[in-house]
């Protein structure tokens, strides 16, 4: 019997979540965090590439969420660029500071390695923070929006910005899932995954350890800025907050709960972690501890993530 | 002149403290590869639980001391539920437990004490002496007599005590540890305790000069990691160089420079110390068994 390719299993299965979850929904207040569940999935999808398959580790990539953001809001009122060409913009600097500050971050390993990439996100958290007259600071600043509605209404299609946004978002975590399930398989992919299990055994056999970090590094940097413009433009405002270290560990968390080794896994926890604030806000003080429980219970019990480990219980058991 | 005194004074009080977090950061990490990032949630219960002790009428030294040991509790506590059924799992799975636990220690105090920000008496007075045209709170002088006595006595524990040679043993070499006979299940208990008293000791020795309240832990235990890691992960006295000098730095930053900037100085220096010196300043390279 032939057996789907984990490929087209995952992208059959998002484009099925896609479009069955609106069935479910009772309000268009669900579209809103359908489509902040998708950007957030964006972001972790990088980190897949960087956590899940070359095996590093960041506490600071809210920093880059928040390049892209901020390039949204600045790039339209100081450089009179088009909202979109600001997202480009955004991912571009996002790659570029990425690969500088790659390189030599990325020669230290394990602990070494978070607290650095720790030190870089709060480096960015605070400049954002205190650049007061550039940045709004602490209070955020408003972004101007995408305009594409106002575009789809003179056409003659008048849609609900929240609807909008979850188709949007849907499509670029797709193309965003796509283009990490090739690089899976893809020769710098076999590349990253080999580093991952062994940097020795990689370098034995030829490959270059620190190029292939650096551009898993800069990959993830480039989704998480992407994300990180998409939230900007939908709220139509942005506060330093996307930059700030609890961003960061939300971002961590969401890869690992679900599975850091596969897409799928990761867009699992980021749904998770997307819905379940606004399930746990009904329990108002408790929220935390609620939180703080499920996140340790999950990886005490599957330290590998929520869907492989339910994938391999699947397959344990027999037919 | 005076103004580089004082600077320097307020400077040593900060890094004392991070220092004292630096060191829990270092015992847990050397008993069992962990980063705790609770370990700021210990810093917090300490000085809440006194605070609340001593609304209820409990004296100071007696309330300290409760306080100590609750937060001990909680540290044996989380070894025990939390880091012993997840041993062998991959760093950054055991780094999000430990994020998990202080938030649920976070939201745990928001329930237990409140959300307001509190703080007690000094030990001896709110009066300051005056050196070199500098001034020095009494309890500056506490904390720092608090730090030179926690790290003078764990010198003496590891040094002169068979229980503190097993601790090393552990950190050094855990299988070859049980070998001998070193019960390292124990060691790791021992570890979270002393790491939670100490925690809980700089919590009830600054409360009256930084204060407290429930969400203090998370900016320590940043600034503690980040100390420990630019002094050298696993070595205290690396702890206690790193946690000295990343509040020297906030202080000449923020004397000097700007105090917005003051967190942005000590993260620039940690990543350029890192760059230079990969395993921090007092780190023993490891090398990589194949």
């Amino acid at each position: 019997m032939r057996t789907l390719s984990p490929k087209y299993a995952t992208l059959i299965a998002l484009i099925a979540l896609i479009a069955l979850a609106p069935l479910f929904f009772p309000s268009t207040f669900y579209y809103r965090i359908g489509a902040l569940i998708f950007i957030n999935g964006l972001a972790v999808i990088g980190l897949v590439v960087l956590i899940g398959y070359a095996g590093q580790i960041s506490l600071g990539h809210a920093g880059f969420a928040g390049i892209g953001a901020y390039a949204c809001a600045l790039g339209p009122i100081h450089l009179g660029l088009a909202p979109v060409l600001s997202l480009v913009l955004g991912a571009v600097l996002s790659g570029a500071i990425a690969w500088l500050v790659g390189r030599p971050i990325l020669r230290l390993r394990g602990h070494y390695l978070a607290v650095a990439t720790l030190g870089f996100g709060i480096l960015i958290y605070i400049v954002l923070n205190n650049e007061a007259q550039l940045t709004g600071g602490p209070d955020g600043m408003p972004v101007e929006g995408l305009g594409l509605r106002g575009l789809l209404e003179s056409a003659g299609f008048a849609v609900k910005a929240s609807k909008l946004w979850y188709w949007l978002a849907a499509l670029v975590m797709l193309a965003g899932a796509l283009l990490a399930l090739n690089l899976h398989d893809s020769p710098t992919g076999r590349a990253l995954r080999s580093l991952h299990d062994s940097e020795v055994a990689a370098h034995t056999v030829g490959i270059d350890v620190a190029r292939y970090k650096l551009t898993a590094f800069v990959i993830s940097a480039v989704y998480a800025s992407v994300a990180g413009s998409q939230i900007a433009l939908m709220n139509e405002f942005v506060s330093p907050d996307i930059a700030g270290f609890l961003h960061s560990i939300e971002l961590l968390t969401m890869t690992v709960l679900g599975g850091a080794a596969m897409v799928f896994g990761a867009v699992i926890g980021a749904t998770i972690l997307t819905a379940l604030p606004q399930v746990l806000t009904a329990l108002q003080d408790f929220e935390h501890i609620v939180l703080g429980l499920i996140m340790m219970l999950v990886m005490i019990f599957m330290p590998e993530g929520l869907v492989p480990s339910l994938a391999r219980l699947v397959r344990r058991r027999p037919r | 002149m005076s103004e580089l005194l004082q600077f320097l004074l307020s400077g040593i009080t900060v890094g004392a403290v991070y220092a004292l977090v630096a060191l829990g950061f270092t015992i847990i990490f050397n008993a069992s590869g962990v980063i705790n990032f609770a370990q700021g949630e210990f810093v917090m219960l300490g000085g809440m639980s006194t605070v609340f002790l001593l609304d209820a009428g409990v004296p100071m030294l007696p309330a300290a001391v409760a306080a100590i040991a609750i937060a001990c509790a909680v540290g044996i506590a989380l070894n025990k539920l939390a880091i012993q059924p997840a041993r062998g799992a991959s760093v950054v799975t055991l780094i999000i437990i430990t994020i998990g636990a202080s938030i649920f220690l976070r939201g745990a105090a928001q329930i237990v004490f409140d959300k307001q920000i509190h703080r007690f008496e000094s030990f001896s007075g709110d009066e300051p002496f005056v050196i070199g045209g500098a001034t020095i709170l009494p309890q500056s002088l506490w904390v720092m007599a608090g730090a030179v006595a926690v790290f003078a006595g764990l010198y003496l524990f590891f040094t002169r005590s068979l229980l503190g040679k097993a601790v090393l043993a552990t950190a050094n070499n855990p299988l070859a540890a049980r070998l001998v006979g070193v019960n390292t299940n124990f060691v790791m208990t021992l570890s979270f305790a002393m790491s939670a008293a100490i925690g809980a000791f700089a919590g009830v020795l600054v409360t009256p000069i930084t204060l407290t309240s429930y969400d203090i832990g998370i900016a320590l235990a940043l600034k503690g990691f980040a100390a420990a890691v630019l002094g050298g992960m696993g070595n205290p006295f690396g702890a206690l160089v790193g946690g000295l000098l990343v509040g020297l730095i906030e202080a000449m930053t923020a004397g000097y420079i700007s105090s917005a900037y003051k967190d942005a100085a000590a993260f620039i220096v940690i990543l350029a110390v890192l760059f230079v010196m990969p395993h921090g300043i007092f780190g023993r390279a490891t090398v990589e068994r194949v």
